[in-house]
């Protein structure tokens, strides 16, 4: 980006909320189903029928706005946003408009260069989701289906603080894992639960008043949102610089081309003729609604990320990574538990970091699979770690171990016994291997003991074979020390 | 005959409920002139008949079971045609019941056929229908009123001892009034809304014409209760109306308004509203003046918020998934209006004008804004006066019915005409409409209103008058 300009960036997400049944009807959720058979007749806008809050989605947002410290509004409204679309039943859209459930929260992004910025998060509101067209189904004709008209969203609008396509990536990330860590939303983009939309405008650098801004619609996957954005500031300055004005208008991302450009069709929607719903009384949630979600409130991402680093002393590097996600989290705590079941430990700690990040996460990442899926336990995990702490086996072995379990060979112990994986440090034993090994290569003996401390390395890998991998290395290479000084 | 006569008359044996079903549908057909139905049912009316009788033969015996009624038709009826007047709905069959269908279902009154009404219940004299106007009873060249005029002149009529209504400017009194019948609107919230095609959704009530406050109380009793399909639907207990009716009332506080005696009232109306009024004193109420200060605004906010929300509720009419379609449309554009231009009548159309106006961008705060607020004056001025008195009264239109086309060109002097009526639907009170005389052969009608959920005191004061007064037992004489 030029040094000249600013990007001014505020995204509006919309998380569905993983709720049975729709907003506003008791029609299921699920996605994938067949066309229209998640349809209720209010969903489908039959005449007479009327939409009844979903109390669960209500929880949902009180759960999203005490997470991001904002204020929880005691009567919120739900209002019509009034447009003709085939795939928006009512001819309105039920959102909420003046009054949204939650107001004024803050969001901690922690950036790639270890900067923490203090997102703003104006608002998050309850509104339902549209259907679809289906434009490839007929000929010449096109579908309506509405299994997801009516779904509960949670849109969460930024102010516009956002300066860079990174910045704007990162606190999406952010909130795509406050969301799902809160489990209120699955936070999966290729299904459509978890989408955005970008406001870029440009402005030269010092000014404040804000440049004519951009809405860019359809990005669904976190790089998809850095490129457009990039190019849409790159777009807006190369016009700036031209000496044209900026249009104010919806653009669409072509993920093909890594391009915006205007968006066609719709009804040019400017004035959606916002009223109260007459169909629905104020949203009314009083403190003890407040309380019971606060009480019931998960640890936040942000607060156990800073208890692994300052009660568990992990490096923040492995906190971040860790905190990605509560079922990691929870994961690597629960391991730790057996680990290390009494103080803090930090060296437990960090082994079952390591191996969380490391054999599991790698063995998920193959195999496709979801943490919550994995196929060796936390508990069995830990059990292993222990087997290492002990020095019983070593660490190579302990992955080969590891890769057993996770082939469903059984436990750590009946694995390393199994397969004879125990690690020899008894001293005697080792001391026999020793002297058998040197008393084998009396020359290399004698060219070692003479100064080349190269050969040192051999002996190692003797006894090693000797001994079929099973000696403690540390205490190998401490005897061979003592045996071969000069 | 009343409901309580023909329930009378079941129980004793006298008549069956099949036998008095096959009354209604004769005297719907013999009636037919009257254009009050847009459709009846005989098989469906006969089943519901016959499960009746062989219910009260199994030795049940509840206050509407076997008694024959008619639907306006905006309520909806699994598997029957409900067209609210539209040809934009000529063919939909809805696939649910209404909630005010189902309770009259349990109650075990038996379905005959759907009124006629004004489309979308737009409207107080029935002429804006699809399928034609209705004469009044009383006088075949004049109106029945309206919205729900069918359901009024088939009561008049003697066809059906009574019949649903809603209303949401006065569409269950004033064509009460017209017709020489008693009408409730009850509170908003009392009766849910499920099933009951929407026009304007916060002024929207579903209530009931009969012959007598009796009646109504017979017939509000099966209608009245929570149902959680309504967000707007009253949690409130409700309270026995039959028992209620006969309750000692010494010293009630009736205060007349008025503003609803000011210019424009016919003289005549005035006379029998205070007669009424006198039948009333003597029977130990207690006459006190009331000032309700907004009342001359009530009929600009109602043309306002009613059409706001008009224009939003039937925005979902669009000739995709039900309802009227164009033949051959060229485009999305083409299809939604050519559509809605085929569909919808005249004087809907200009309601969805006017609405869509008023909630636009540079309108809102001006036109839709300032409504609220005076409606929410209007609501203080009757809090303020039902700090003083029980009841409210004055006469439930300014003038008796008028004649078929003599308005229909002038929309305002229609409106204007809801002037008594409407005030009552923005601060969502309950009233009711009870006969009170003739001015030259023609009915009048005395408005009562109550403060919110005080249906049992109204139907009291109104069962006490018809104690003491035969105005509606008056019936129009018989014609063709």
């Amino acid at each position: 980006m030029s040094r000249a300009w600013e990007a001014v960036i505020g995204l509006e997400i919309h998380a569905q909320l993983s709720t049975a049944s729709k907003l506003f009807s008791g029609a299921a959720t699920a996605y994938g189903a067949e066309p229209n058979t998640q349809a209720s007749f209010i969903d489908a806008a039959l005449p007479g029928t009327l939409p009844v809050p979903n109390r669960e989605a209500v929880r949902k947002a009180i759960q999203f706005g005490l997470a991001i410290g904002a204020r929880i509004a005691p009567e919120s409204v739900f209002a019509r946003k009034n447009y003709f679309y085939p795939d928006l039943p009512k001819g309105y859209q039920i959102s909420q408009y003046e009054l949204p459930v939650v107001a004024e929260g803050v969001l901690p992004v922690r950036l790639e260069d270890g900067r923490t910025l203090s997102v703003r998060i104006e608002r998050a509101h309850l509104e339902e989701d549209a259907g679809k067209s289906v434009h490839d189904a007929f000929h010449a004709e096109t579908g309506i289906d509405l299994n997801r008209a009516g779904v509960p969203l949670l849109e969460i609008v930024s102010a516009p603080v956002l300066h860079s396509p990174a910045e704007a990536v990162a606190y999406l990330r952010t909130v795509h894992t406050l969301v799902r860590w809160l489990g209120i939303c699955d936070g999966n983009m290729q299904e459509g639960s978890f989408r955005c939309d970008a406001n870029v405008s440009v402005r030269p650098r010092g000014e404040t008043r804000f440049g004519t801004r951009c809405e860019i619609k359809n990005v669904n996957s976190f790089r998809f949102v850095e490129k457009a954005i990039e190019y849409e500031i790159e777009r807006q300055i190369r016009a700036l610089e031209n000496g044209e004005a900026i249009v104010q208008e919806t653009r669409l991302y072509d993920p093909a081309r890594h391009q915006t450009r205007p968006m066609r069709g719709k009804e040019s929607a400017d004035d959606y003729r916002y009223f109260p719903d007459p169909d629905l009384p104020p949203l009314r949630i009083v403190p003890e609604d407040i309380e019971r979600e606060r009480a019931a409130l998960p640890e936040l991402p942000e607060a156990r990320r800073r208890r692994y680093i300052e009660a568990m002393g992990l490096p923040a590097l492995d906190a971040d990574q860790l905190c990605l996600d509560r079922a990691t989290a929870d994961y690597f705590e629960a391991a730790l538990a057996t680990l290390a079941p009494q103080a803090a430990d930090p060296a437990a700690a960090k082994l079952a970091a390591n191996w969380v990040l490391g054999e599991l996460a790698a063995a998920l990442n193959e195999a496709g699979l979801d943490i919550a899926a994995a196929r060796v336990t936390p508990t069995a995990l830990a059990q292993l770690l222990l087997r290492l702490r002990e020095g019983a086996i070593s660490g190579r072995n302990a992955k080969e171990v590891f890769a057993a379990m996770w082939a469903g060979e059984g436990e750590a112990d009946a694995i390393i016994a199994a397969r004879g994986l125990r690690q020899i440090s008894d001293t005697g034993a080792l001391a026999a291997a020793v002297d058998a090994v040197l008393g084998e290569f009396p020359a290399q003996v004698a060219e070692c003991r003479g100064g080349n401390d190269k050969l040192l390395q051999f002996f190692v890998g003797q006894v090693m074979k000797r001994t079929r991998g099973q000696a403690h290395a540390a205490q190998v290479n401490a005897l061979l020390r003592e045996k071969l000084a000069p | 005959m009343t409901v309580v006569e023909l329930a009378r008359r079941l129980r004793g044996g006298a008549v069956s409920a099949r036998e008095l079903a096959q009354q209604a549908l004769d005297a719907a057909r013999r009636r037919a002139d009257l254009n009050a139905f847009i459709a009846l049912d005989a098989e469906r009316a006969e089943a519901a008949a016959s499960a009746a009788d062989a219910a009260r033969a199994q030795g049940r015996d509840t206050p509407l079971l076997g008694i024959p009624f008619a639907h306006k038709d905006i309520f909806c009826t699994r598997g029957l045609r409900t067209t609210c007047a539209s040809r934009m709905l000529a063919d939909f069959v809805p696939p649910y019941d209404a909630h005010v269908t189902e309770r009259l279902d349990v109650a075990g009154a038996v379905l005959v056929g759907k009124t006629n009404m004004d489309e979308f219940a737009m409207g107080s004299s029935n002429e804006n229908s699809a399928f034609g106007a209705v004469a009044n009873p009383w006088d075949g060249t004049r109106v029945p009123g309206g919205s729900s005029g069918g359901s009024a002149a088939a009561v008049a009529a003697g066809i059906v001892p009574f019949a649903t209504g809603t209303d949401t400017g006065g569409s269950i009194r004033q064509p009460a009034a017209f017709c020489g019948i008693t009408g409730l609107k009850p509170t908003y919230g009392r009766v849910s809304r499920y099933g009951m095609i929407a026009y304007a959704s916060s002024l929207d009530c579903g209530g009931v014409l009969a012959r007598t406050a009796e009646d109504c109380a017979h017939v509000l009793a099966a209608l009245a209760g929570h149902d959680p399909r309504d967000a707007t639907s009253a949690q409130r207990p409700v309270d026995d109306y039959v028992a209620a009716l006969d309750q000692p009332w010494a010293g009630l506080r009736i205060g007349v308004a008025r503003e609803y005696f000011g210019a424009g009232v016919d003289h005549g109306v005035a006379a029998a509203v205070h007669a009424a009024l006198r039948a009333l004193e003597q029977q130990g109420a207690r006459l006190v003046d009331v000032s309700l200060r907004n009342a001359h605004h009530a009929i600009a906010a109602y043309y306002v918020i009613a059409p706001a929300e008009a224009s939003s509720n039937l925005s979902r009419y669009d000739g995709v998934r039900y309802g009227h379609r164009c033949a051959n449309p060229t485009s999305l554009e083409d299809l939604y209006t050519r559509s809605r231009a085929e569909g919808f009548g005249a004087e809907v159309q200009r309601r969805i004008l006017t609405g869509t106006y008023v909630l636009s961008a540079g309108y809102y705060d001006a036109y839709y804004l300032r409504a609220q607020r005076v409606r929410r004056r209007i609501a203080d001025d009757f809090a303020a006066a039902f700090a003083e008195v029980d009841l409210i009264a004055g006469p439930t239109t300014p003038t008796p019915a008028f004649r078929l086309g003599e308005k229909s060109g002038d929309p305002l002097a229609l409106y204007a005409a809801d002037v008594n009526t409407v005030a009552v639907n923005l601060a969502g009170l309950p009233a009711i409409s009870l006969p009170a005389g003739f001015v030259d052969g023609l009915p009048v009608g005395l408005q009562l209103i109550g403060p919110a959920f005080a249906e049992a005191r109204l139907l009291a004061a109104a069962h006490r008058l018809q104690q003491v007064t035969d105005w509606h037992t008056r019936t129009p004489g018989a014609r063709p």
